[in-house]
């Protein structure tokens, strides 16, 4: 597997995708940086990209990585390594590159702008764990509709629609069933509904960070209980690594049992 | 040289002036209790009182007296009644720990009570858990200076205020520290009254409360941590200014809530981490200028009841809301603010936006009537909603907007 | 390795039924067939990448299942030569020999091959021919047991030819079991010890290259084929 890992790895860092993301983060953060000379509103509008980017980027990069290297992944599959090394090695490979561009690209101008002499270090961890924790989910996603759909354009609009619908969808009909309902104890549905939207539970702990003045507002127990403390924190956290986990498990699954 | 000179000579005066008319109490002197002492001295004598602890209460001042405490005291009013009660005018008290008073629910104990007193003063003094600290009634010119009142307040039914006014005028209330009472600061029926220099923290409800209180001002203040920072109700003329409202966080918590208030002045103040940072209900005729409004939850919450008020020369730093409102129809007046949120340009280059700037997004709407809703704050799709109704209104009042939004933030004093 | 009785479909298309044959050291192993007939389904199969419904393959006495070890006995020659393209012939060579983890020789074939040259170079920029004569390089560079090539000629210039059937003959007598497919027949008749002739899933035909000439009444074996073809074509 690490040997998988370690050439896919090698290949992306040849790729020029690789740096077109890398370059984009990089300009991004020096942007908003010599714009507003302000580390922390640099970190809030990064919060609200990366929400939106690195799920996207994501799934657009594993399909078309996928895809891309069926030929690499064909020559594995003749030669004497368990299928599980070979796709969980691919997607290791995929993951830890996009990720390692958007880290760089936010860190590097980040410490030049001397982060680590402000209290704003807990904030960039956030941004950054929960920036690759989604790039992880969607990449994982990616594969797996992509080991699914043998045929890229179908492959493709899966995925995007996938994305479209956990980015934006979710949350209308989300928000459309607690006004439909508005006269029901919804707290537990609302935070149920956070729980299997990946992009919500990333984006309530963002919120942690920069509305908790506007959460403590709300006078539900459970939510109070939820986001008051620590306790939202680390669901929030474990669920995200079972949005990893779960599709991982199963795109191994379904590679397990695919005619190539 | 001569400054010293004379520095010496009145130190004499002043010492021989003290010891023909100071009393001494402690365990080795003539007095072994405070109230002994009160009853045996004359008018306009010093009490000393030397270092230990004194298990008294319901030590009642009926003439002018200064009580000063050597080495902070201990007076324990044992759990029951209160411990000094003044009913007389210029009396002084310095220099005490107080602690323990009874709890009473048809009674307001406290740890010292002015009743019927001008002229009074009451300074330095630490007190601990004494159900209402200092107690003024029907007062007038006095002086409630660098205490510091702790109280364990846990719920607003048996608990009382740190520092309670009642039907007092000219009185003045600086450099206290008020924390874990029901309110740190209560004023009820008060008039041409300062409050500068508090700290409020900790408090069930409010950090400092007007009731039909007119003429009043405050400055300087910190307000941190309270139910609510400040509440003003049915006031008239209140000077607000230069006062720090931070982290005044839950579900009922404003920075400064307003009620039934009109004419007064809310300037230079900082509202920082507040649910709500300015709540107004019937609030009318009052100037809002050079405040600065950060990371509230909503920086502005201006009811229908609200008239007349003019909102001018504020930042609005990345707050979650920036305004909400029930009304349909605004009467306010919004101009020349700074808003972290606003997008618009500057061809003209004179500093002011060219389009005018909404504070109220249709979002916040949503979550005053499903507050659950808050859980999608920051997704796209709430943008969109935000979007197409700032295309299209139909929900959030269209004339309130500021139509001179500054494009750089606005550099407070 | 044996393959007894296989049977493969892909959702309601039924490619193989029921396909056996065996390969023995020493023996080079021609699958004939019609496009369609299933050659390179059987192919995959064998080598794990297509999951049988029914029958059996067995490599060195153990049946495959979802096993990988195997593979390090076989020498896979795919049909159509696909490679990452980032990569330059060098390193998608020492790659191939990393992944699997076995001694390689391939200085001789490079040198047999004429490949020298294009070590250096990105696969992206090889001709056809080229490609191929890497993808033999990559089948045969590993000291396998079996070999597996699926259209393994395809491409190759007339001297390359006759140095992959050199090739070849050399592997034959070392003892290795060679199966492979290809659309030349008279490779196969030139090279094969036994025929496959796969038509619609089924062997049609298993036997020596003359067996099949005399039942098919041809002067050669090209001949033999077309008379099974318009054979099948008339029923």
């Amino acid at each position: 597997m690490l040997k998988v890992l370690k050439y896919s790895f090698y290949d992306l860092s040849r790729s020029r995708w690789t740096y077109a993301y890398l370059l984009f983060f990089l300009l991004l953060t020096f942007g908003l940086l010599n714009f507003s000379h302000d580390l922390s509103k640099t970190i809030i509008s990064l919060m609200n990209v990366v929400l939106i980017l690195t799920p996207l980027i994501g799934t657009l990069f594993g399909a078309l990585y996928y895809y891309n290297s069926k030929e690499f992944i064909d020559l594995l599959l003749a030669l004497p390594l368990p299928r599980r090394s070979i796709f969980l090695g691919k997607y290791l490979g995929l993951s830890l590159s996009l990720s390692a561009s958007f880290v760089i690209g936010i860190l590097a101008p980040m410490l030049l702008f001397g982060i680590l002499s402000t209290g704003l270090v807990l904030n960039l961890v956030i941004l950054m764990s929960t920036g690759v924790l989604l790039t992880f989910i969607f990449t994982a996603i990616a594969f797996l509709v992509s080991i699914r759909f043998e045929h890229p354009i179908r492959g493709f609009g899966a995925a995007i629609f996938i994305w479209l619908f956990l980015a934006v969808i979710y949350d209308g009909i989300l928000l459309l069933i607690l006004i439909w309902f508005e006269h029901y104890p919804l707290d537990h549905f609302a935070l149920l509904m956070t729980l299997f939207n990946p992009v919500d539970l990333s984006r309530v702990l963002i919120m942690l960070q920069l509305d908790i003045s506007a959460l403590m507002g709300y006078t539900g127990a459970v939510f109070r209980k939820f986001l008051g403390t620590s306790l939202g924190m680390s669901i929030a956290y474990a669920t995200l690594l079972t949005w990893i986990i779960v599709p991982v498990f199963a795109f191994l699954w379904l590679a397990r049992r695919k005619d190539f | 040289m001569i400054t010293s000179a004379w520095l010496f000579l009145f130190a004499i005066v002043s010492e021989q002036l003290q010891a023909s008319d100071t009393l001494n109490v402690g365990k080795a002197e003539r007095f072994t209790r405070i109230g002994d002492a009160v009853k045996a001295a004359f008018p306009g004598a010093v009490i000393r009182v030397l270092p230990g602890f004194y298990q008294e209460s319901n030590i009642i001042i009926d003439k002018k007296l200064h009580l000063l405490g050597v080495g902070f005291p201990v007076i324990d009013g044992n759990q029951k009644d209160e411990i000094f009660t003044v009913v007389a005018d210029s009396v002084r008290i310095s220099g005490f720990h107080l602690q323990n008073c009874g709890i009473s629910f048809v009674k307001d104990l406290a740890g010292i009570r002015v009743d019927q007193g001008a002229h009074c003063v009451i300074e330095n003094n630490r007190l601990f858990n004494t159900f209402f600290g200092i107690y003024l009634k029907n007062a007038r010119d006095c002086v409630i200076r660098d205490n510091y009142v702790e109280g364990l307040a846990k719920d607003e039914f048996s608990s009382g205020n740190a520092i309670h006014i009642w039907y007092s005028k000219n009185i003045t209330v600086e450099g206290n520290t008020c924390l874990q009472h029901r309110d740190g600061i209560y004023l009820e029926f008060v008039e041409f009254s300062t409050i500068r220099n508090n700290t409020s923290e900790k408090n069930l409800r409010y950090g400092l409360h007007f009731m039909f209180s007119n003429n009043d001002d405050y400055r300087w203040n910190v307000f941190r941590n309270n139910g609510a920072g400040v509440a003003v109700m049915f006031s008239k003329n209140i000077i607000m200014e230069d006062n720090l409202f931070e982290k005044n966080w839950g579900s009922n918590s404003y920075g400064l809530l307003l009620k039934d208030i009109t004419d007064g002045e809310i300037v230079r103040n900082r509202f920082h981490r507040n649910t709500i940072g300015i709540y107004g209900d019937g609030a009318n005729r009052l100037r809002m200028a050079h405040n600065e409004f950060m990371q509230n939850g909503w920086a502005l919450k201006i009811l229908g009841s609200c008239y007349d008020n003019q909102v001018t020369a504020n930042n609005f730093l990345d707050n979650t809301f920036d305004v909400i409102t029930n009304a349909t129809v605004n009467n306010n007046h919004y101009h020349g603010n700074f808003w972290s949120d606003y997008t618009g340009y500057d061809l003209d280059r004179d500093g002011v936006g060219d389009v005018p700037y909404k504070p109220v997004k249709l979002f916040s709407y949503v979550t005053s009537r499903v507050p659950q809703a808050i859980i999608i704050l920051r997704s796209p799709f709430v943008d969109l909603v935000n979007f197409a109704e700032k295309v299209m209104p139909s929900l959030t009042p269209q004339t309130l907007e500021d139509a001179a939004p500054l494009m750089k933030i606005i550099a407070l004093p | 390795m044996i393959v007894r009785d296989l049977y493969k479909s892909y959702r309601k298309h039924q490619v193989l039924k029921g396909v056996s044959l065996g390969l023995d050291p020493g023996r080079i192993t021609a699958v004939l067939g019609p496009n369609g007939s299933g050659k390179t389904t059987l192919i995959k199969c064998m080598l794990g990448m297509v999951i049988g419904q029914q029958g059996e393959i067995s490599a060195n006495g153990k049946n495959i299942g979802h096993d990988y070890l195997y593979r390090k006995d076989i020498g896979y020659l795919p049909q159509i030569a696909r490679f990452p393209e980032n990569l330059k012939v060098r390193e998608l060579v020492s790659m191939v020999k990393d992944l699997r983890n076995q001694p390689a020789n391939y200085e001789e074939l490079v040198s047999r091959f004429g490949l020298g040259p294009f070590m250096q170079k990105p696969l992206r920029n090889l001709s056809g021919g080229t490609r191929q004569k890497v993808n033999i390089l990559l089948a045969f560079m590993f000291d396998s047991r079996y070999y597996i090539l699926d259209e393994p000629t395809a491409g190759l210039d007339p001297l390359s030819l006759q140095r992959f059937k050199e090739m070849l003959l050399n592997e034959k007598q070392k003892g290795k079991a060679v199966l492979m497919t290809t659309h030349m027949v008279h490779l196969a008749e030139e090279m094969a010890d036994e025929v496959v002739f796969l038509l619609e899933g089924k062997v049609y035909f298993h036997g020596g290259v003359q067996e099949l000439k005399d039942t098919y009444d041809g002067m050669n074996l090209e001949a033999a084929i077309a008379n099974i073809l318009s054979l099948q074509e008339h029923a």
